[in-house]
């Protein structure tokens, strides 16, 4: 937690740095702590707690620029640390594009708490935590002669951090998180033991499921026991909620400054084009209450809005931070998106798959990457075959590949089932003719 | 206690230095406990207060790492940054249990703290005593320095990256942008234990690392090419320039050319180097023995069984002289070696930290480590390479009809328990009647680890170790590693690609 100690240790550090022949500089103080039990077969293998603090500095020197952070929070060790970094900086050629945002922009505060921190979070009972993930083994315990190990576990954390500029913006975000899981490995075919696993996490303790983590681990491996291979060709493709965030990573990774600067995007001069099926509407959403992701302010400071990113599958936005907008000469949107919600449909992963005759429903990625120049991709899977809407043959060590484009244009179906608590709400995905090696 | 850091340059106290930088190894444990400010009585404070609830077993590890980086964008070296980590963690072994935490200071009041925390892993109420304080000498120092990264200033570093710039320029009109980055770190690490056993380790790293992006017609490809060793600032030549400017150049080039295979199964011929991914996924995570122990790897009851052709070694090494995974001592104490994990075609060891080898009884295998004092060490590999076969490269080629030559790598994965890993193919060729023919680019390739090793038909004698900056991660924390091969032919995996 940030105390008021650690405020005017921001402050002494930024007083120093100015002192020190910084002309601007940006401070952040962060103070984290967490703890977590893993339990092996119900009984305890690992317990591990802890909390740390540390310092980042972003300081502007003559015209140049370096960031430095330490753990060593004594002032002496500081004092020696800062003037060093401001004499290495000095070192660098200028770039005149960075600069501290615009006051202008800077979040000033005045809105509702955001609620993203349980004021319990400290009241739980520690010997409750661990029983939690025992309850979580002891759901499949013994239940099955094929399972070989249950692992489960709980933990939690807090976060929370102080950034100060040196041209007025101060500002404070606190969150807390609770988790719990459960992983489960089974007697496969020959030698493989197959494994899944299930977890849920919540920002606030009430709010945690405590019940079926392990049964629904169980269910998730024992229906993909007998995977195998299937043909190779084109095929429609269901993608379940905890998988379908990574099909959107390279989209968005496309929308950085940074990648759009150094020509190594994909939808560079996209803005306002059709880069996605009608269905895309991605909007980012920074203030809803209680909502993982949400902050009235990025990493700069600069406030955060609403903002549509893809709308009906036309590219609304672009990421671009105060450095990237000077380096480009366009106007700052944000340094990134906090919340990203894709509109829902009206049907979950099963109402998905019963619309599809013929196709592959993935419930796992294994491996693979995105050319962020090209946006062509290529993953490894698994899941199942879908036949007449229904799941028949469990599928693995098969590869889909294809382009990030081409595949979002083919989005025709998108569910209601995102994952709760994830800061990318992304519900079950329907694509068609997507290209999978098999056999 | 550490007030001298703030010397220039972000140097350790000069007292210290020469103990430190390993070149006086009788007393470096005096002068590391002398560095983090502690003694071997408060050491023996935390063991025992570590060990208080009955646990079996207890260690101290200290680290204290100053990492710099400096890079160069659109043609200019205009970044840089430095980043001071420092804390110790307290470990608490009971059986197989694990109890763990960390503190960012060693003042005796948070070291207690953190044992305490640690202790209460263990109910058994038997008490042990920590036994006596005996230094583990290092006798062969695998990544010694000549000019510690303290002593070098931003200043010496930034010509480096600018002759890369400009040297991948002169090189290909079609260069749009280039980035250029160094890293270097160095680690020092104090290490006790309840059995008696302390070491101090110094660990320098360096990766020095480049992106070029190009256009031709309209299109744009990038790629990257990196080196990363465990040495000092002697490490920064113009040779090196040289090798990485022409690598990167050729790496992207040949993407312009390069198309999408039709996907499938086929014969894979593995390039010699980076191909060592192969070894890493198919097998190496699956052989580390947490996972065996537990009983969830695919291997873990083939110890002693063959599990390839008899002409195959396989090699998991700690101890290649500056190699990026190298380690003096692991981070539990053990020292680095080399361990044959297949020899002859038989799973013959697993890969142990102190917890697994107890469980089998076996000597451990200096594979306990870690990421940083916030994690438990468990077992990880090393270099993890092929031992050289006795075919040329060109003969593994020619007995292909139709399949895919692959020598590119960006990152793979693997299901420990099912077996399946894949790798990413950045770039390679199509193989069509034995010859080398179309390039190919950006393609996942999946296959199941036993099934993929008993496929491995033919090695050849080129075996090469690929020194770019490979980092593994596992249940969250990243770890330097290295990996190498000889060309070898798989008989059978799923290429992707078009239908």
């Amino acid at each position: 937690m940030i105390t008021e100690k650690n405020k005017i240790l921001a402050q002494w550090v930024m007083d120093l740095a100015l002192k020190n022949g910084c002309q601007s500089a940006k401070v952040v103080l962060y103070a984290n702590s967490n703890a977590s039990f893993e339990l092996r077969d119900a009984k305890m293998d690992r317990l591990q707690q802890a909390s740390e603090n540390g310092l980042n500095m972003s300081l502007y020197v003559d015209g140049r620029y370096g960031t430095y952070s330490t753990n060593r929070l004594e002032k002496k060790e500081l004092e020696g640390f800062i003037k060093t970094a401001i004499e290495s900086t000095r070192y660098l050629a200028p770039d005149e594009s960075r600069v501290l945002s615009d006051p202008s922009r800077y979040y000033k505060g005045g809105k509702p708490d955001l609620k993203l921190f349980d004021s319990e979070f400290y009241a739980i009972n520690p010997d409750r935590k661990v029983e939690l993930a025992r309850e979580a083994a002891e759901e499949v315990l013994g239940k099955d002669s094929r399972i070989i190990s249950v692992d489960s576990s709980y933990s939690d954390g807090e976060s929370s951090s102080y950034c100060l500029t040196s041209n007025g913006f101060s500002g404070e975000s606190k969150t807390s998180w609770f988790s719990t899981s459960a992983s489960v490995s089974v007697k496969g075919e020959g030698d493989a033991r197959p494994s899944s696993g299930w977890y849920e996490s919540r920002l606030f303790y009430g709010q945690l499921p405590k019940e079926g983590i392990g049964t629904k681990a169980f269910e998730r491996v024992l229906r993909k026991l007998g995977q195998k291979k299937v043909q190779s060709g084109k095929y429609t493709m269901v993608v379940d909620p905890m998988n379908s965030g990574r099909l959107l990573g390279p989209m968005l990774s496309a929308l950085y400054g940074s990648s759009l600067q150094q020509k190594n995007s994909f939808l560079l001069n996209k803005l306002d084009t059709q880069v996605a099926s009608e269905k895309m509407i991605l909007t980012d959403e920074p203030h809803l209450v209680g909502a993982n992701g949400a902050r009235y302010f990025d990493n700069e400071g600069v406030a955060t809005e609403r903002r549509a990113v893809f709308d009906r599958g036309v590219l609304k936005t672009y990421f671009i931070d105060t450095y990237y907008s000077k380096k480009m000469g366009v106007a700052p949107t944000i340094s990134s998106p906090s919340l990203l919600i894709l509109k829902p449909g009206d049907k979950d992963a099963a109402g998905l798959v019963a619309d599809v005759q013929k196709g592959i429903f993935i419930t796992g990625f294994n491996g693979g990457n995105c050319n962020s120049s090209t946006g062509d991709f290529s993953y490894g899977i698994e899941g199942f075959l879908i036949e007449n809407g229904k799941l028949t043959q469990p599928i693995n060590e098969m590869n889909i590949t294809g382009n990030m484009v081409t595949l979002w244009k083919s989005l025709v179906a998108v569910g209601n089932d995102p994952r709760p608590s994830s800061s990318w709400q992304i519900p079950s995905l329907t694509f068609e003719g997507v290209d999978f090696s098999g056999l | 206690m550490l007030g001298s850091l703030a010397a220039p340059s972000f140097a350790l106290p000069e007292s210290v230095q020469g103990a430190l930088g390993g070149t006086n190894n009788k007393s470096a444990v005096a002068a590391a406990m002398k560095h983090f400010g502690v003694t071997e009585s408060d050491l023996k404070k935390v063991l025992a207060a570590a060990l208080e609830k009955g646990g079996d077993y207890a260690d101290l590890y200290f680290e204290h790492t100053f990492s710099h980086g400096v890079s160069l964008m659109d043609g200019k070296v205009n970044n840089c940054d430095a980043n001071i980590d420092f804390g110790m963690g307290v470990r608490v072994l009971s059986g197989d249990q694990t109890g763990y935490a960390y503190v960012e200071g060693v003042s005796m009041e948070e070291m207690l703290r953190a044992a305490q925390t640690a202790a209460r892993i263990a109910s058994s109420g038997k008490s042990v005593k920590p036994v006596g304080f005996k230094e583990n000498v290092l006798k062969n120092n695998r990544y010694s320095v000549v000019t510690p990264w303290e002593e070098v200033s931003l200043k010496a570093k930034i010509p480096y990256l600018q002759k890369l710039n400009d040297k991948i320029f002169a090189l290909d009109a079609r260069v749009r942008k280039v980035q250029a980055r160094l890293n270097d770190a160095t680690t020092h690490v104090l290490f006790c234990n309840s059995e008696g056993v302390s070491y101090y380790d110094y660990r320098p790293m360096v990766s020095y690392s480049t992106v070029c992006i190009m256009e031709e017609s309209g299109k744009m490809e990038n790629n990257f090419a990196s080196r990363s060793y465990r040495k000092g600032f002697e490490f920064m030549t113009d040779d090196i320039v040289d090798i990485l400017a022409h690598e990167v150049v050729e790496k992207t080039a040949l993407l312009f050319k390069a198309v999408k295979p039709k996907g499938g199964e086929m014969p894979v011929v593995m390039g010699a180097g980076g191909s060592g991914i192969l070894l890493h996924e198919a097998i190496g995570h699956a052989f580390e023995a947490d996972f065996n122990r537990k009983k969830v790897s695919i291997f873990s009851d083939l110890l002693n069984k063959k599990v390839c052709d008899e002409h195959i070694n396989v090699v998991d090494d700690g101890t290649i002289p500056f190699n990026r995974g190298s380690v003096n001592f692991d981070d539990e104490g053990v020292e680095g070696q080399k361990t044959y994990i297949v020899k002859n075609g038989v799973l013959t060891s697993y890969l142990h930290d102190r917890i697994s080898s107890k469980h089998y009884g076996v000597a451990p295998t200096g594979n306990g480590r870690r990421d940083t004092f916030r994690n438990v060490p468990i077992p990880r590999m090393r270099a993890t390479y092929m031992e050289a076969g006795n075919v040329k490269e060109e003969d593994i080629i020619s007995t292909v009809k139709k399949g895919i030559y692959v020598d590119n790598f960006t990152n793979g994965q693997v299901q420990i328990g099912a077996g399946d890993f894949t790798f990413f193919v950045k770039s390679g060729y199509l193989i069509e009647d034995g010859k080398l023919t179309q390039p190919i680019k950006d393609i996942n390739i999946i296959g199941n680890g036993p099934k993929a090793l008993a496929a491995i038909t033919m090695v050849a004698d080129n075996d090469k170790i690929d020194n770019g900056t490979w980092t593994c991660g596992k249940d969250g924390q990243s770890c330097p590693v290295t990996c190498g091969m000889p060309s070898a032919l798989v008989s059978k995996l799923t290429v992707g690609g078009e239908s």
